[in-house]
């Protein structure tokens, strides 16, 4: 039971990261029209500056200024070079992008290394943020923060103890995603550069031609896809690992998501996000196979059988692979994606 | 003996917004019908209802006594219906002589082969050669179709649409767009290529509409409010009311 | 940018394709050390691959995040097949393995291209970045099909030796990659004049009006997808012959994105474009990248130039020159182009040499501070070469820029000229 809880938390957890970075996928595309390939590299370069920031300032400067300077990246590129592309197409905006990700990849490289970084989180997000202690007498415990080890072992052997702690990280990792969320829809709905965004995302030339700076809102709301982008890569990247192959990781997850969820939509995000990261959690943690189902349920399967690679694979085996095979099977039965409106 | 072309109570929403709300019509075979309205009046989403763009949400539509509504515009077009666009819609890194034979590629039976040459399709080089000369765009067989003036690209769209050799053409506004002198050019280059054909023509130029037409259906809010001939819809009273009782139009019928 | 026909004459078809393949023929002839044996083996290659992409992007506009999968299962299939054939259980001559490679990109193609074409544009982009993800996930799982770490290898020298021909040399496996080469070529280009290739034209240019000449524009994505896997399979099927082992890397994001890299920066918009980008892609990835640690890092700027400035690639930049030189313009703008050289290498330099710093404080801080970076030796922890390559590179990219808006002026003038030209032949 506890099992079930930390990992649905877990596996939600997850699911709102890859909402952190797939919302924004989503606004900059239903605005602009432009597919940021480059946006989980946006991500890793909030983990690297919140790394090197939080060296410098501590982590929670870091956790603020860092997104703010990804997002001024954002911009800088936008204007740069994303503006001057927009006349060709959307294939060539794809393709800078796509070119931006490697210059990314490299630079990190470059000026970080290629192996991963100790980007540790700060004090009061270490440890766990609640443990439900699983006793087969005295049935669940729910604890606040960590739990010393000494509950979690029993000399007993008619008792079965299993801790299960829930990292602080994450906990903290929903919080914001959840803050984040929250914001974004206020702003998207209650304000006027909201109501501006929104019109501009179905209609950009009428709202230009009502006085609106629509390139300059553009430039905004990729500053601010991307900077969300780095907010989610401080996070993720002190919960997780950071290193340069973080963005290639998580960075074709978050198409699946787009796609799945409908292209720009950004409900239709969330719910693939959550699904996608549930059920990807979830499976990392199964280890049944076919086979092993089998002989538990009590089928005696052949020798030929018993050694079918395909049969042997384990759930936690396949888990990788699991967003790519929900695309193929969405793309299948339902193109338009789970909430989707447009047609891309 | 069925119409060329029939539509039947046909009714299109756009979420809660009806644009066509019942529209009925009947052309015969060979009839040159010019369609008018108001503006928003739905003429275009008639033609894109009709081409198969989008389907409608309830009646039908009838080509030759087949239903068509809901088929795509593939389909639509191998039964031999065509339409062409008021936004210029060709292809535009191709030349001129390269748009036409793409467009009789198909009803010349090539479908979707590469075991031939292009180069050997004699009889779609022909084809494409005589509509190039129809459409008086010969002499610029190999300009790339968008280095071509905008009366030219328009040419060469009807071009498209009737290269494939349908009978029923469908041409939404023709001549937007085109002066004086080059809409009275067209006039004639459009009777001339659709003849034998039936021909459905979005105008609003009152004078191509006199000029062209045996029949002309008048569109208001989503219904076909007149369909007759053109003396008759000019004394129509509801007709009056809705479009023709201005000033500007009965000038525009001089013109021509 | 606007586009413009170049039609070289027609006699010039023979002699073009005659030169190829007396490139092809006397290529290992000249170049003859064994490095130059297995990079021109390797050309041949990528350029039926690059080739193969191209009728996706540049003939039918379908940007395909993932054409290293049809490569690669044709790689994997054909060395299977070659086991098979070492193993006694199958005849299959040497000679057309690579067939059999081209016939696995067929059944792929068909398999998943079905799902791939549904969509167009953009959403097509990720579909074919996910069934990427998808497969190369998978080469990790199923490691009796694709070897797991090590791969799987192969042993192309067996069978009956015809003539004396056993494939075991290099040389003989080039010839038998550039006949295969010269083949390809030829019958892609043929394509390009076939009503499916001119009808995959007219998609590209606007999908929605072949919908309403009579055709099914998922259908021609859906052959032309077909048609281009079975190339990228016999392009597989050949690397595999070449290196005899195939490991999951050649299914891999990586060689998908060299492939979009290159045939986009050889051009895509004109059919040798991807030929020029085949060779590019072999020389950097084997000999440039000997030379700095940061080629890819260069590469990614270029191509960030090259689609701002020049989105038709390299064989754009090729053909307008042509044409300049053609109307006999070209020496009123060889000295700008000489100044724009220049200006780029110096700031090249400049930013080279802090780059190179860069990693040299990186990787080899056991070595001490000082390195050599053409010809001068350089303290990456000292001031001045800091100070020094930062000068010349921004001073570079100045003058670079001075030089670049006075050639645009000089290349305006002349393509009006150009146009009074063209119309005062045409009303003469």
């Amino acid at each position: 039971m506890e099992f079930f809880i930390i990992s649905l938390l877990n596996g939600m957890s997850y699911g709102l990261l890859l909402f952190m970075l797939s919302s924004g996928l989503t606004l900059i595309f239903s605005m602009m029209g432009v597919l940021n390939f480059a946006h989980a590299s946006f991500y890793m370069m909030g983990a690297y500056f919140g790394y090197t920031l939080s060296n410098l300032i501590g982590f929670w400067p870091a956790l603020l200024i860092a997104p703010i300077l990804v997002g001024a990246c954002g911009v800088i590129f936008e204007r740069l070079t994303l503006r001057k592309v927009h006349k060709f197409g959307h294939v060539p905006e794809l393709l800078i992008t796509f070119g931006l990700s490697y210059i990314v990849y490299e630079l990190v490289q470059l000026i970080w290394g290629r192996i991963a970084v100790v980007f540790p989180p700060p004090e009061i997000l270490q440890g766990a943020a609640f443990t439900i202690v699983n006793h087969s007498v005295n049935g669940l415990q729910f604890f606040w923060g960590g739990v010393p080890s000494e509950l979690c072992q029993t000399t007993d052997a008619m008792i079965r103890l299993v801790c299960s702690p829930f990292p602080a990280t994450r906990g903290f990792m929903m919080l914001v995603a959840l803050l984040m969320l929250f914001s974004l829809w206020l702003l998207l709905t209650k304000t006027r550069v909201g109501l501006v965004i929104q019109a501009a995302l179905t209609h950009p030339e009428t709202v230009e031609s009502l006085g609106h700076n629509v390139p300059r809102v553009f430039m905004l709301v990729f500053g601010a896809g991307t900077g969300l982008a780095g907010l989610a890569g401080v996070i993720g990247g002190t919960t997780f690992v950071t290193e340069p192959t973080m963005a290639a990781t998580v960075g074709s997850v978050i198409f699946v998501v787009v796609v799945v969820g409908g292209m720009g939509s950004l409900s239709g995000a969330f719910l693939a996000s959550i699904l996608i990261g549930v059920i990807q959690t979830f499976a990392i943690a199964f280890d049944y196979s076919f086979i092993s189902v089998a002989n538990s349920l009590g089928f005696k399967l052949s020798e030929a059988l018993s050694n079918n690679s395909l049969l042997k694979l384990t759930v936690s085996q396949v888990a990788p692979i699991l967003p790519y095979l929900f695309l193929v099977l969405i793309l299948i039965f339902r193109p338009k994606g789970l909430l989707g409106t447009r047609e891309g | 003996m069925s119409y060329a072309l029939e539509l039947k109570d046909l009714r299109k929403n756009f979420g809660k917004t009806e644009i066509i709300r019942g529209a009925n019509l009947a052309v015969n075979t060979g009839e040159r019908v010019a369609i008018i309205g108001p503006n928003g009046a739905g003429k275009s989403t008639l033609f894109n209802l009709i081409s198969g763009r989008f389907g409608p949400t309830s009646g039908e539509i009838l080509l030759n006594g087949q239903r068509i509504e809901n088929k795509t515009p593939y389909e639509i077009n191998r039964l031999g219906l065509s339409r062409s666009f008021q936004i210029t819609n060709i292809f535009p890194k191709l030349s001129v002589f390269e748009n036409l034979r793409c467009a009789v590629l198909w009803s010349s039976g090539y479908k979707y082969t590469f075991m031939k040459f292009l180069s050997d399709t004699k009889d779609a080089n022909d084809l494409a050669m005589k509509y190039m000369e129809m459409i008086r765009l010969d002499k610029k067989r190999d300009l790339l179709a968008m280095n071509l003036t905008y009366a030219e690209q328009r040419a060469l769209e009807i071009g498209i649409t009737i290269a494939g050799g349908s009978n029923v053409i469908l041409l939404d506004e023709p001549t937007s767009g085109m002066s004086k002198s080059e809409t009275t050019r067209f006039i004639s280059l459009i009777k001339q290529v659709t003849v034998g054909k039936t021909l459905l023509t979005v105008e609003h130029d009152m004078g191509v509409v006199f000029g062209l037409a045996d029949k002309i259906a008048v569109v208001v809010y989503g219904e076909v409010i007149a369909y007759d001939t053109p003396e008759a819809v000019r004394s129509n009273h509801r007709v009056q009311e809705a479009y023709l009782g201005s000033p500007v139009a009965e000038a525009q019928v001089g013109e021509h | 940018m606007s586009s413009y026909k170049f039609k070289p004459y027609n006699v010039g078809r023979w002699v073009i394709w005659s030169l190829f393949a007396i490139v092809l023929i006397c290529a290992p002839l000249v170049f003859i050390s064994n490095l130059s044996g297995t990079i021109l083996a390797q050309m041949g290659i990528a350029i039926i691959a690059c080739l193969s992409y191209n009728i996706l992007l540049g003939q039918g506009g379908m940007l395909s995040f993932g054409h290293a999968v049809y490569t690669g299962l044709g790689s994997f299939v054909a060395i299977h097949a070659l086991n098979t054939v070492t193993a006694g259980n199958a005849n299959i001559p040497v000679t057309l393995i690579p067939l059999v490679g081209g016939l696995a990109g067929i059944g792929f193609a068909v398999l998943l291209g079905y799902v791939t074409t549904k969509k167009a544009g953009t959403p097509f982009a990720m579909i074919t970045l996910g069934v990427a993800e998808l497969v190369f996930a998978m080469s990790l799982m199923f490691s009796e099909f694709f070897g797991g770490e090590a791969g799987i290898s192969g042993n192309r020298v067996v069978g009956q030796s015809v003539w004396g021909i056993t494939f075991g040399p290099q040389i003989q496996i080039y010839y038998l990659i550039a006949i295969y080469t010269f083949i390809c070529v030829a019958l892609m280009y043929a394509f390009t004049q076939t009503p499916l290739g001119r009808i995959l034209n007219a998609v590209r240019d606007n999908p929605e009006r072949v919908e309403f000449i009579g055709y099914n524009t998922q259908r021609v994505r859906y052959f032309a997808f077909i048609i281009a896997g079975f190339f990228a399979g016999i392009s597989g099927g050949l690397g595999a012959l070449n290196f005899e082992i195939v490991t999951a890397e050649v299914v891999g994001a990586g060689r998908s994105g060299g492939y979009l890299l290159f045939t986009f920066l050889g051009g895509a918009t004109f059919f040798f474009g991807p030929i020029i980008g085949g060779i590019l892609m072999v020389l950097a990835f084997v000999l440039l990248s000997e030379f700095t640690k940061a080629w890819l890092l260069y590469l990614g700027l270029l191509f960030l130039i090259m689609v701002i400035y020049a989105p038709g690639g390299i064989a754009s930049l090729i053909m307008m020159n042509l044409r300049v030189a053609s109307f006999g313009k070209l020496k009123q703008i060889w000295v700008s182009y000489l100044a724009l050289f220049v200006t780029s290498l110096v700031t090249l330099v400049g930013a080279g040499a802090m780059i190179e710093m860069i990693y040299h404080l990186q990787l080899n801080s056991t070595l001490g501070d000082t390195l050599i970076f053409m010809g001068v030796t350089l303290n990456a922890k000292g001031v001045d070469s800091w100070f020094g390559s930062l000068f010349i590179m921004l001073t570079g990219l100045g003058l670079f820029e001075a030089v670049r808006r006075q050639f645009l002026m000089e290349w305006g003038d002349i393509q009006v000229e150009i146009e009074k030209e063209i119309k005062r032949r045409e009303a003469a």
